[in-house]
């Protein structure tokens, strides 16, 4: 299982850290190479510099081929880009943004993407240990297509989390 | 029409005064509020100080009934995002995005952009074409700067018309490798016979362009003729 991961903040380190335990063979893309550091240093996976929305720059990271892509920087719009780029230049089966707007996460699950949307994961874990019910579904949003195929990748419209990435069934806070 | 403009740099400045000036019905987004209230000063009350990527803003300046969205943020993602919002959430019927990198245009156009703008395409085509055609034009640089990548452009009274490579005396190396005639690109072989209107692709030491220069394109004339375009 090869996955790429554009941006390494916490929360992409710490993801790659945790994939690559379960054996995965892990690429990480960021723009700055201090970023890096957060990386431990028995990481035995790539880590490339360089503009993940560029189609250029994917292609030398090794992206064509991969399972599994997600998108963690902290521009909405550019984890958008990259993960269309990655979809449908790339055709990677799995691809997941992080998407903090709530209205674009919601406009982008519609248009096929499948979205991790920071703040209404983190309002949801909070509504939770105040006792009121979740809002949002949890975890991943699939798209509404992808989530009614078959296959792998089908199932509920926002069960079945990919590694690591969601918790469904409460206390996601993503981020601190 | 009403247009929304998203993106209050130079072209978006520019763009918005213009369309004003032709009598069209504009708001300008422009996230910064500093250059919002600048350009609010310089042109009216057309400016909303508001993230243009952001759905409730773009809802807020009325992208419910606007005819045009143009996108020309400086960021490609912020523009395909802005056009993708418009279309698909708000259904505006033409869409219009800057794009700063040219292997962007056929992925935008692939997501749904109604029509991309490509400075960066418009301005290389532009040099590309002002270079005078009996020059070699360097198509790019290879092992750090020692090799280059050349096309000839074959004019009637080029030493190279009507021989074969195999008759030309090509420098030590540099080698040409490929042909293109009436556009279609083929692998240049020993007895090809070079046609006027070829474009012949070398690869080679940079130190031999000249001796290349001569042998394709002819002697460097001693003064630049005027009418060569």
């Amino acid at each position: 299982m090869k996955s790429v991961i554009v941006g390494c903040g916490r929360v992409g380190a710490t993801l790659a850290e945790a994939l690559e335990a379960l054996g995965h063979d892990v690429v990480i893309i960021d723009i700055r190479t201090s970023a890096f550091d957060r990386l431990p240093s028995t990481f035995r996976g790539s880590a490339i510099r360089g503009d993940g929305t560029d189609e250029d720059v994917l292609r030398r990271a090794g992206v064509d081929g991969a399972d599994f892509f997600i998108a963690l920087t902290e521009g909405d719009n550019r984890n958008i880009m990259a993960a269309q780029i990655a979809a449908r230049v790339f055709g990677i089966p799995r691809v997941v943004a992080k998407v903090n707007d709530p209205v674009r996460a919601d406009a982008y699950a519609t248009l096929g993407i499948a979205t991790l949307c920071r703040t209404n994961l983190m309002v949801d874990a909070i509504y939770e240990y105040l006792g009121y019910p979740r809002k949002h579904p949890p975890g991943v949003v699939r798209p509404p297509a992808v989530a009614a195929g078959a296959g792998p990748v089908g199932g509920s419209a926002v069960g079945e989390p990919v590694p690591g990435v969601a918790t469904p069934g409460g206390t996601s806070s993503q981020e601190a | 029409m009403f247009v929304i403009v998203v993106g209050g740099g130079k072209v978006g400045y520019y763009l918005t005064k213009e369309l004003i000036e032709s009598g069209h019905e504009v708001v300008l987004l422009e996230k910064d509020p500093g250059r919002a209230s600048q350009i609010a000063d310089e042109i009216g009350s057309v400016v909303l100080a508001r993230d243009g990527c952001e759905g409730k803003y773009l809802a807020e300046a009325g992208a419910n009934r606007a005819d045009i969205v143009a996108a020309v943020t400086g960021d490609d993602e912020d523009n395909l995002v802005i056009c993708q919002m418009a279309k698909h959430h708000f259904s505006v019927p033409r869409t219009i995005a800057r794009v700063n990198n040219p292997k962007n245009e056929h992925l935008f156009r692939q997501l749904g952009v109604d029509e991309i703008i490509s400075p960066t395409r418009m301005i290389l085509g532009s040099i590309e074409q002002d270079i005078p055609v009996h020059e070699l034009l360097h198509l790019g640089a290879l092992g750090g700067g020692e090799l280059e990548i050349i096309e000839a452009h074959l004019q009637p009274g080029s030493p190279a018309v009507g021989r074969t490579p195999r008759e030309l005396e090509i420098p030590e190396g540099c080698t040409l490798f490929a042909v293109v005639r009436d556009g279609v690109p083929t692998p240049l072989r020993p007895d090809t016979v070079l046609r006027t209107g070829d474009k012949v692709i070398a690869i080679g030491r940079t130190e031999c362009e000249a001796l290349l220069h001569e042998q394709l394109i002819g002697a460097e004339p001693e003064i630049e003729p005027a009418d060569t375009r």
